[in-house]
Parts: C-alpha cells; sequence; structure tokens
C-alpha cells in the first residue's frame, strides 16, 4: 500500500495539472481553496477526479471544515 | 460540450423548435433535444418551470415525429444544480406563511406535471449528464428512461440538510428504479455519488468520458430509431408505471416540512452563506 507521504504528492500534482498552477507552489498545509481559486462546484470536481484516481468512494460529508491538502490526504488514505 | 452562447436569448419559435432564456429545444432526425443554458447552474425556478411547461405543451405535437428526447446542459458546471433555493427563499420572505405554502405547493403541482408527462412520454427519453445533478436536477434526470453520465458527473439528494425531502418525485422514481438501501444511502446520508457508483448500483445505464454523454446520447438515440415505435412506446408503458400515488404524497410530505421554522432557517443559512462548501452537505 502507498504511504501517506506518496497519497499527498498525487493529489498536489493532480490539483496542479487540473488546476493549472505550478506544482512547486503548492505546499502541504495549504489551504486549497485559496490556493487553487475554486469554489463550491469546482471541490466537487476536484472530489471526483481523486475518487477515480484513488479508486474509492470519499462521502463529501468527510470533506466538512477540510481545507488543506495534508487532512485530505489523510482522509483519502484511511479509505486506500 | 457545447458552450454557452453568448448572445442575449429572446424568446423564439419556429415550427419545432424553441429558444427561451433557460433552454432550448429542437427536433432533428427524429431526437427532440432539449438543452439547459440558465446560469449558474440550471437551477429549477419559476422561469425555469414556464419554460419546460411550454416543452411539456409542445410535446404532445412534436412527439409522433420522434422516437427518442435527449435532455442535457450546456454549462460546463454540470446538468443542474437543483431547484432555485435562493428564488424560493426570496420569494417566501415577506409573505404571510399560508400564501408562501400555496406557492410551494402551487410550484411543486406544476413540475410534478411537466416530470410526469416527461416520466411518460411515448419516447425513450435519455438525460446526458455530467457535472452537478444535485436535488432537482436529479430528479429532471431520474424522470428519464436512461442516464447517460459523463465520469465527472455527481449526483446527489442534499434536501434534508434543509429539512426538506426531495420535492420533484425524487424519492418515488429513485425507489421504483433501485434497490431501497441505495435510496436511504443517497436520501437520509445526502452524500454524492460519483458516476461509477451510480453505474455500479444501476442508477445510469451507460458511464462515457469526459464531454462525450451528449455523443453517446445521441449514438444510443440513433439506435432506437431502428425499432418499431409502437412496440418501443408498449415496453416503455408495461415496464415503466409512474407511481402516482407515492409521488402525491411526496407533495404533501414536503409542504408539510416547508411549514416549519427549521426549513426557514435552513434556507437563509444556505442563501446567505459565505462558506467554501455551500454544495457540500
Amino acid at each position: 500500500m502507498q504511504t501517506a507521504d506518496q497519497t499527498l504528492d498525487e493529489i498536489l500534482t493532480l490539483a496542479a495539472a487540473h488546476f493549472k498552477v505550478p506544482r512547486e507552489t503548492l505546499g502541504p498545509d495549504d489551504d486549497f481553496f485559496k490556493t487553487l481559486g475554486i469554489d463550491s462546484l469546482q471541490t466537487l470536481d476536484l472530489l471526483t477526479r481523486l475518487e477515480h484516481h484513488f479508486h474509492v468512494e470519499l462521502p463529501d460529508y468527510e470533506l466538512q471544515g477540510v481545507s488543506d491538502f495534508r487532512t485530505l490526504a489523510g482522509r483519502i488514505q484511511a479509505r486506500l | 460540450m457545447r458552450t454557452l452562447q453568448e448572445q442575449p436569448r429572446g424568446e423564439s419559435h419556429s415550427g419545432h423548435s424553441f429558444r427561451g432564456q433557460a433552454m432550448s429545444w429542437q427536433l432533428k432526425h427524429g431526437t427532440i433535444e432539449l438543452a439547459l443554458y440558465r446560469e449558474p447552474c440550471n437551477e429549477l425556478g419559476s422561469l425555469a418551470l414556464d419554460e419546460l411547461e411550454k416543452f411539456a405543451a409542445a410535446l404532445e405535437s412534436i412527439q409522433p415525429e420522434a422516437h427518442a428526447l435527449i435532455i442535457c446542459s450546456e454549462l460546463k458546471c454540470g446538468f443542474c444544480a437543483g431547484a432555485d433555493l435562493r428564488e424560493l427563499y426570496h420569494r417566501s420572505q415577506g409573505m404571510e406563511k399560508a400564501e408562501a405554502l400555496r406557492g410551494v405547493r402551487d410550484f411543486l403541482e406544476r413540475i410534478h406535471k411537466v416530470l410526469n408527462t416527461i416520466d411518460a412520454a411515448p419516447l425513450t427519453t435519455i438525460a446526458a449528464v455530467h457535472g452537478v445533478v444535485f436535488g432537482g436536477g436529479f430528479e429532471l434526470a431520474l424522470a428519464c428512461d436512461l442516464i447517460i453520465a459523463d465520469k465527472m458527473a455527481r449526483f446527489c439528494f442534499p434536501e434534508l440538510r434543509l429539512g426538506l425531502i426531495p420535492g420533484f418525485g425524487g424519492i418515488p422514481r429513485l425507489k421504483r428504479d433501485l434497490g431501497n438501501g441505495v435510496v436511504r444511502d443517497l436520501l437520509l446520508t445526502g452524500r454524492s455519488f460519483n458516476a461509477t457508483k451510480a453505474l455500479q448500483v444501476g442508477l445510469v445505464s451507460q458511464m462515457v468520458g469526459e464531454g462525450e454523454a451528449l455523443r453517446a446520447a445521441r449514438a444510443t438515440a440513433a439506435q432506437l430509431s431502428k425499432f418499431d415505435r409502437e412496440t418501443a412506446i408498449a415496453a416503455k408503458r408495461f415496464i415503466k408505471p409512474i407511481p402516482q400515488e407515492e409521488l402525491r404524497r411526496e407533495i404533501d410530505i414536503f409542504c408539510d416540512l416547508f411549514e416549519r421554522p427549521a426549513v426557514q432557517a435552513g434556507l437563509k443559512k444556505f442563501v446567505e452563506s459565505t462558506e467554501a462548501q455551500p454544495y457540500l452537505p
């Protein structure tokens, strides 16, 4: 099974590619709403992409209050 | 995916086509295409309902020349984010409680009539969906015979967090099509399903790549044109009963719940929310 750091790195890479921001500008503890400049609908888009990428189901209520990449990675890691 | 046209949209009719402020439809090669394009995400309010009623009325004269109906969205955000909660909230402000409730019941009766017409239409109906397919948008898709989903589609009934149940026929139609465990999961948790999950549980008939739902729906409609129309109508009538009694009960339950102060508080919170995640139940 992949490590939590690998999961985090894949999330950052996927988010950077999809929202067209330089990968090096994204940090694990960044607020992804602010860093990526995304709204709630775009967050759902990101959630769907992450579910497809990691082959997991992530109930959206588990993302309530989650705004940084590291916590998001933790939620996904728990379902791998 | 087609992009939203930028010219002003006046309403126009010409034979078997229509272009309004919230949607357009046209009959081409035996297929009717109904395209939604009301910003921000095809919310179903009074304007959309007016045009859906025009569509339902026009359907009677168009359908003898058609074998299929495709409903899709031209907006990038998705198929439809559901009922126009902002309009619902603002309209109910300043009204007597009884008057507000009459308005809600009238809206529900009207949209049920439209969706029942689509549900029972003597055509094969296909919802080609992508992105957000939430609440009333999900209910519109459920009125169709087939749902073809872009892999980025997401389905959700978020009504419980407002203190309501889906009101456009969602529960009876979902219950008609799926196992009760899945219905309870969607309804009681308010969580959203992606297209892969929707395919697994039998909610969608096909999942396709990004931007491919309309193309796949057109290919399906072209296949349907090869079949005898009367046989297709008979098959549909046989396997797709309209759950009339439950649909009536749904309106009553919705209206009972709508009277409670918790609903007004829930609507107010949604409308005035500056949270970054208002679509996340």
